[in-house]
């Protein structure tokens, strides 16, 4: 067991589901990270993404791509991010799994990236650029660890991958709910439903949805299907634009998904 | 011994040696697979190989001409040279037989769009061409600096029915180019082809694209035997991505045969200012594969330079490290001055203005030549004109239009 397997598993006792925001780590810098993690965790986030800047970030749209210039300008990497964890964790146990792309992970070295993080008290990894078939090694050290590693499903898998795919995540399984990249329109496809139906019926870990969803409205919707709800976009957005709405926006965020 | 360890690369996983790969967000996973299994069907298709055989010849201009530079070759004092001349292919630079290739595989795949990144241009008309060849819609990515310093070709894809976006983001140049087909792609994947300009990106792209290309070499061995009686002693291509180098180098990797790749030194390698994969990088993964890049120690990819917008790149087709590594190509860099030099040397020398990009190789042979025998031959691949480089020249020198 661990932090998240706990989190989901309480989560369902108590007939709710779970609230994903993500944050970009250092944006503008690791103190204000600090706070927005505070915050985050006050108004019922129940596991927390924390995004690694990387300067090459192919899978995000603008607000996020925005935020990672941000935190680069402010010098903010991995190596830096890992201990900052370490620093939070003297004072909230929300569980915290890093959002990044795979090079600064190869760079850091896949077995020290895995143990530094393990030791920090990071929960798990989201790595949208390595599938699981180029991600053998980095399972099984994972595995090891008990570090969660949260693979992606998209719209377009195929159902051999959908089984593939699931039987690599651990902690929870990331069904990504358009075809496109991170702070697009929601638009869910006809097909949305039935096909997380069909995720479930492969696997009996969580399923968290994510990209797009950038209101309460669109939250609810969401949640009254997956196990868990994931805002990126939306909230860096807020925490950028309009600091002082963002504590409320948070708040119905987790009201909707209830 | 070469035959079995070099050209039987790269395994299913597209991996040559420890690179390459496939590492891409899940959203592409499935349409790159699709894509390896449309290949390997029209590999096999005859009537996909007789038209592309057609239009290479009818459209393209195949084969391209193997011209002694005798005036060059005079200058130098050494070694005979040839160029392969791709300039002469349809649209000027070797880039049009890859998009064709793939163009025809989309529309085969009853792909609707295409859509593709483009540093100097060249790559974006040549799928600009195909596109409109075979009657496809077509969306290029450029970096709006790259925009700026080649805009005579951005007014030619405008000619050829394209749209041109505008990529103002990041460095502004090839890389975020690339970032920003791949976003589009990953939101039209169902619809849209990426027609991926080098042996680069996540398999099957380094080969398909290597395959397309290798025509180059095929018909260079031919020619070569034809006006010699031999092979050559050494090619020489300038490496950007890499296409026109494995393009030309493929069919001789089993030969006894030295080849040299050329990268930009663009300011200097210790100036930082340049795209030099091999004198000033490391092993990374980077826009779907694992080979050599620039970056930093957090992993983080570097700004890069080069006075050619072709070669301005942060990594390198992941064939050629490995190529490198098994010692069968020698990897060295040409400074945007010295491609400058060469670039009016062979100008004045034999009436041919090179792309800045294959400029840099003809440095190459600069230094090379005068070192080698008169009864030696170096073969360079003269992968594109020079036209679209012109105004740019001009004002680096100075001189006004």
């Amino acid at each position: 067991m661990n932090r998240i397997e706990d989190t989901f598993k309480r989560l369902k006792a108590e007939n709710k589901k779970a609230f994903i925001p993500y944050i970009m780590a250092g944006d503008p810098d690791l103190e204000k990270t600090m706070e927005h993690v505070m915050l985050l965790a006050e108004c019922g986030a129940d596991i927390i993404e924390l995004g690694v800047p990387f300067s090459d970030p192919l899978a995000d749209g603008p607000t996020i791509q925005r935020a990672a210039e941000r935190a680069l300008k402010a010098g903010v990497t991995l190596k830096k991010i890992i201990p900052f964890v370490k620093k939070l964790r003297q004072h909230t146990q929300v569980p915290i799994v890093l959002m990044t792309y795979y090079n600064p992970v190869f760079k850091y070295g896949e077995d020290a990236f895995i143990k530094d993080s393990v030791d920090a008290g990071i929960d798990g990894v989201i790595i949208p650029d390595l599938p699981p078939e180029e991600g053998e090694d980095f399972i099984k050290l994972s595995r090891d660890a008990n570090f969660s590693t949260i693979f992606l499903i998209a719209p377009t898998s195929t159902k051999e991958r959908i089984r593939q795919i699931v039987s690599a995540c651990s902690g929870f399984v990331y069904y990504v709910s358009i075809t496109g990249i991170t702070g697009s329109k929601l638009t869910l496809e006809e097909t949305f439903k039935s096909r997380i139906a069909s995720v479930k019926k492969s696997t009996d870990k969580p399923i968290a949805v994510g990209f797009g969803v950038s209101t309460p409205e669109d939250a609810k919707r969401v949640s009254q299907i997956a196990d868990g709800v994931i805002v990126g976009s939306a909230i860096v957005k807020k925490f950028y634009e309009h600091p002082v709405g963002a504590m409320e926006f948070i708040e119905k965020l987790r009201e909707a998904i209830g | 011994m070469w035959r079995i360890t070099i050209k039987k690369q790269p395994d299913k996983k597209g991996y040559f040696g420890q690179y390459g790969g496939r590492f891409v967000p899940e959203t592409l996973m499935p349409a790159l697979q699709e894509l390896e299994a449309a290949y390997s069907k029209a590999q096999k298709d005859k009537s996909f190989q007789m038209e592309l055989k057609h239009l290479q010849a009818a459209y393209i201009g195949r084969p391209t001409p193997l011209y002694f530079a005798k005036r060059l070759t005079k200058h130098l004092g050494g070694a005979k040279i040839y160029l392969k001349r791709e300039d002469l292919a349809h649209t000027g630079a070797h880039k049009i037989n890859n998009a064709l290739g793939q163009a025809l595989l989309a529309k085969k795949m009853g792909k609707k769009r295409l859509i593709a990144e483009t540093g100097a241009g060249q790559h974006g008309v040549a799928t600009a061409t195909g596109a409109s060849l075979v009657g496809l819609e077509c969306e290029i990515y450029m970096g709006s600096e790259d925009v700026q310093r080649q805009s005579l070709n951005v007014f030619r894809m405008k000619l050829l029915g394209a749209k041109v976006n505008e990529v103002t983001i990041g460095s502004r140049t090839l890389k975020d180019a690339i970032n920003e087909a791949l976003r589009d792609w990953t939101t039209n994947v169902r619809t849209t082809h990426y027609v991926m300009g080098t042996v680069f990106g996540p398999h099957p792209f380094p080969i398909l694209v290597r395959d397309f290309q290798s025509i180059i070499g095929r018909e260079a061995k031919k020619q070569i035997i034809k006006a010699e009686g031999k092979l050559p002693d050494y090619l020489i291509a300038c490496v950007g991505g890499g296409s026109n180098a494995i393009g030309l180098f493929y069919e001789f990797l089993n030969d006894a045969v030295k080849m040299v790749g050329v990268e930009a030194g663009g300011r200097g390698i210790e100036t930082g200012e340049h795209a030099a994969r091999f004198a000033g990088g490391s092993i990374g993964v980077f826009q779907g594969c694992k080979s050599y890049l620039l970056q930093d120690d957090d992993g983080n990819v570097l700004g890069t330079h080069s006075v050619s917008a072709g070669l301005d790149y942060a990594s390198i087709g992941p064939e050629h490290p490995y190529l490198r590594d098994m010692k069968r190509v020698r990897y060295t860099y040409a400074t945007d001055s010295e491609a400058l030099s060469a670039f009016e040397l062979l100008s004045e020398t034999e009436g041919i203005i090179p792309a800045l990009e294959s400029a840099h190789a003809i440095a190459e042979a600069v230094k090379l030549a005068p070192k080698l025998s008169k009864n030696k031959i170096i073969m360079i691949n003269l992968s594109g004109r020079g036209d679209k480089d012109v105004q740019q020249v001009a004002r680096i020198k100075g001189i006004e239009l």
